[in-house]
């Protein structure tokens, strides 16, 4: 019959929240609080492990970041290549689009560009030569964004495998050309210096921070104010909204796929053309799939984006200077960005969730 | 009268974010009763019940079983005080019976043989009068056969205290009578049974009391037969409230859209639409009934040009210049660009007709973002709409920039509603257009739909409160797996007429396919 033992009751419980009544200062605070959270917890593990001033491990990182004149251009310079490669994710992430093929796309941008350094480079005139580099990096990377979405959009293809094995398809590309093209056989391309973007304002990397910037409010603009950045959302947001309203859903996939194309098509272009010049199989260095979870922190949000990726290469730079000073292993800073992106994530449990303690039961209990 | 309180509930009180859904409530069911609680859409009625069956767990308030205090903290809490409830949407296994839907989830000691379980099933369907089939899959049964699973679900399961949530929304006029005289059956068998439901002909017909909650807030209880629906309604509203529409007669209806032969095969291979022919006039709403899928929406999505066919015409003729134009296989764009003011408010909301995570501002533009030139978007005409909606309908919202998601449905509805008229349509197509809106938003609702027949629209409103498509509608269109069933008068047809069309096998009068 009835249960004898009396429950237990419950000293608080969960309710959701009412996005309505969150102001954007609330929203703000806890998100500064769960990145400075983070920090606190991170450099208190790295206190833990190398025994040093939890002052002097951050003093440490932010010497990596901001140290030299060198290490903020180099840092900015690593801000705007992982900033270029999330701008080129977040058209198809905001249309719900799962690529994480970018690291793939950039690549066969960079081996296009590459290659027309190489075959190209002393036939034409720099301008020309130039203006072919960036044409043929945007051509191949729209080519790699493409047939996914090309599937996608008439076979209902599952775009993130589908993008995902691209990659290394991709990654053999440039290891073939590597190894069939280079005629020495030591399968390392010559830096190609002298077929290169000029360099102004006598910093190596200025015009690629410059560019982004550019790349950034341009991205920004189009999602937010043109006609086919408010078709993406409305696809992403719902694809029978899309129908019922006569959006042709496979023509916005196949096209934003070209717009994220063109993005990438430009950074492997300045990570070959105006950066390394020269490729190989990790020109891109991951920056595919790190780009990827500066977007979604962003919220998709191309201004916003420019903080998040910020944020992660404060971490990594930081963590291998933390290396530098005091022997913490560098695997120790994949820890460290973990706990730190993990209290940012977690934080938004609090944004929607309220933690509710009962009231009026000391009578009863 | 010496009746034993079964279940109690002292000062409850919930809140969800700022909003309260039931603030201090009281509730008492006797044994061996019907309660009926009434209160229009959000007045906190589900709410209250998902409280006493371990869904949610009130902020505040007691709740006794029996004359003691008990605290139910999950479903499993709420069967241990043989307290059942059946939900609006079922929570069924496809693919297994009826008998191994009862069985799922029951922990007895040691191992239980499902023959025990059917003898035991066969026992409960017997004593109350259900008919079913112990042994039919889920997956082939009718909504109504799949509520009697619920119900003896909660029975098999040794529930005194059945709750249930809108359990005639989804059932046609006969399906109802025989879930009342069961209803009954467990009342004479001591069993207490509280019925949420806004259907005041239904709280007349089957409850011995009725408690009233209006915005979260516990009215008062009476009993049934010392009260009447116009008190009742206005325990419900806090006011007097005049309840009916006013239907004026069509003028001067002319053909505005014939459909002829439509067929659809789904995926499945089954008929989805079987060769579903009629016109509807300008000036005159069309009523269409029948039970829930039954191909309703998909007849509406051919029409705007969302759902393929394999057959049929669609022809539309333009009152302006007489032209007659067939829509079949032609998409929502190439419609508009034929000059066809076609507006459809479908079923779906949040996942059709709006898009939840954007503002009212954006959303106007869904139907307009295309005009003008330039690659921009123009966000002046659209605000100043949202604006103009906003105004004229009365939506409750903080804003023209508030997602509509944070609406409630009432306001969303008024929001698509408003959006399809703006564009001053020649047919306008509503699908259940009053689902979920409390009695007010439903009026303002048909009052849309009465102004825009007056001024000649061929109005089409898929429905399915008989009642009210009686009231509303000019003619009706019963349809039933796909097929037409039959045309009824909206003026002089009777609701058992539309209930026996709604359930008509159409196999019988064609013979072999």
């Amino acid at each position: 019959m009835m249960p004898t033992k009396k429950n237990h009751i419950p000293l608080f419980h969960l309710t959701k929240r009412d996005p309505a009544t969150l102001t954007w200062q609330y929203r703000l605070g806890v998100r500064i609080a769960a990145v400075v959270g983070g920090l606190l917890m991170a450099g208190l593990l790295m206190t833990i492990l190398s025994g040093e001033n939890i002052l002097d491990v951050y003093a440490s990182m932010v010497d990596g970041v901001f140290g030299t004149s060198h290490r903020v251009w180099t840092s900015l310079q690593s801000v705007a290549m992982l900033l270029c490669v999330s701008l080129a994710v977040t058209p198809a992430f905001k249309m719900k689009f799962w690529n994480i093929g970018a690291e793939g796309q950039v690549l066969v941008g960079g081996l296009a560009c590459a290659a027309c350094m190489m075959f190209l480079g002393s036939e034409l005139p720099l301008p020309l030569l130039l203006v072919v580099m960036a044409l043929a990096s945007i051509l191949a990377s729209v080519i790699w964004a493409v047939i996914p979405a090309v599937f996608k959009a008439f076979w209902n293809t599952n775009e993130t495998l589908f993008t995902l094995m691209m990659n290394y398809v991709a990654t053999q590309l440039v290891a073939y050309f590597l190894k069939v093209y280079i005629k020495d056989g030591s399968g390392v391309m010559p830096v190609m210096k002298q077929y290169g973007l000029p360099v102004i304002g006598g910093n190596d990397y200025l015009l690629n921070v410059l560019i982004t910037i550019a790349l950034t409010v341009v991205l920004y603009i189009y999602l937010k104010y043109s006609k086919q950045g408010y078709e993406i959302s409305v696809v992403g947001e719902s694809e029978n909204t899309a129908r019922y309203i006569g959006i042709n859903v496979k023509k916005v996939i196949i096209r934003t796929l070209a717009v994220s194309g063109i993005i990438c098509g430009i950074t492997g272009f300045l990570l070959v053309g105006a950066t390394s010049h020269t490729i190989s199989t990790t020109t891109v260095g991951g920056r595919g799939f790190t780009a990827i979870l500066v977007s979604w922190l962003a919220k998709f949000n191309p201004l916003v984006m420019a903080l998040t990726a910020f944020l992660v290469v404060f971490l990594e730079t930081g963590a291998g200077q933390l290396n530098t000073d005091f022997g913490i292993p560098s695997e120790v800073s994949d820890i460290m960005t973990g706990i730190i992106l993990l209290s940012i994530i977690g934080c938004e449990f609090f944004l929607q969730y309220r933690i509710a303690v009962r009231k009026n039961r000391k009578e009863e209990a | 009268m010496s009746k034993t309180v079964a279940l109690e509930c002292r000062g409850i009180t919930k809140t969800f974010g700022r909003v309260v859904a039931n603030k201090n409530c009281d509730l008492q069911v006797y044994e061996g009763e019907i309660l009926a609680i009434l209160g229009e859409n959000g007045s906190g009625k589900t709410t209250l019940m998902n409280m006493v069956a371990g869904i949610y767990f009130p902020d505040e308030g007691q709740i006794f079983v029996g004359g003691q205090e008990v605290m139910i903290a999950s479903p499993k809490d709420a069967f241990a005080y043989k307290i059942g409830m059946i939900h609006q949407h079922f929570k069924l296994v496809d693919v297994f019976t009826a008998c191994e839907n009862i069985a799922l989830g029951v922990k007895d000691k040691g191992r239980y043989k499902l023959a025990d379980v059917r003898k035991e099933v066969v026992e409960i369907t017997q004593r109350y009068g259900f008919i079913i089939d112990p042994d039919k899959r889920v997956a082939d049964m009718s909504v109504s056969e799949k509520q009697t699973v619920e119900i003896l679900k909660v029975l098999y399961r040794g529930a005194d205290i059945l709750i249930l949530d809108e359990p005639t929304a989804v059932l046609t006029p006969q399906e109802t009578a025989k879930l009342f005289a069961v209803l009954r059956r467990m009342r004479e068998d001591g069993k207490s049974i509280i019925i949420i439901t806004h259907k005041m002909h239904e709280v007349m017909s089957i409850s011995d009391r009725v408690a009233v909650l209006r915005k979260g807030e516990y009215i008062g209880t009476v009993n049934t037969t010392e009260t009447d629906p116009t008190a009742l309604t206005e325990m419900m509203m806090g006011k007097k409230v005049e309840l009916n529409i006013q239907r004026s007669e069509p003028v001067d209806p002319q053909p505005r859209l014939v459909v002829e032969g439509l067929t659809s095969i789904n995926a499945e291979g089954r008929r989805v639409l079987d060769d579903v022919a009629f016109t509807a006039h300008s000036g005159e709403i069309l009523g269409i009934a029948g039970i829930a899928g039954s191909g309703q929406r998909e007849l509406l999505e051919a029409i705007a040009g969302l759902h393929k066919l394999s057959k049929g015409t669609i022809t539309y003729m333009d009152p302006a210049t007489g032209k007659e134009e067939n829509l079949r296989n032609k998409n929502p764009l190439q419609i508009r660009d034929l000059g066809i003011r076609l507006s459809f408010v479908p079923e779906d909301r949040l996942g059709m007709g709006l898009v939840g995570n954007m503002d009212i501002v954006d959303n106007m533009m869904l139907r307009s973002y295309r005009k003008g030139k330039g690659v921009f978007l123009k966000r002046k005409a659209p605000r100043d709409l949202a604006e103009k909606i906003i105004e004229e309908l009365e939506v409750a919202t903080p804003g023209a920039t508030t997602p509509v998601r944070q609406l409630s449905g009432g306001n969303v509805q008024k929001v698509l509603v408003g959006r399809e008229i703006a564009s001053a349509p020649s047919v306008l197509m509503a699908a259940y257009p009053v689902r979920g809106l409390d009695v007010n938003a439903s009026y303002t609702i048909y009052n849309l739909l009465n102004r825009q027949k007056e001024q000649g629209v061929a109005v089409i409103f898929v429905g399915e409160d008989l009642d009210v498509l009686l009231e509303l509608c000019d003619r009706i269109l019963v349809i039933n797996g796909g097929r037409v069933t039959g045309v009824v008068d909206g003026r002089t047809a009777q609701k058992d007429e539309i209930g026996l069309l709604m359930t008509k096998s159409t196999t019988e009068e064609e013979g072999a396919e």
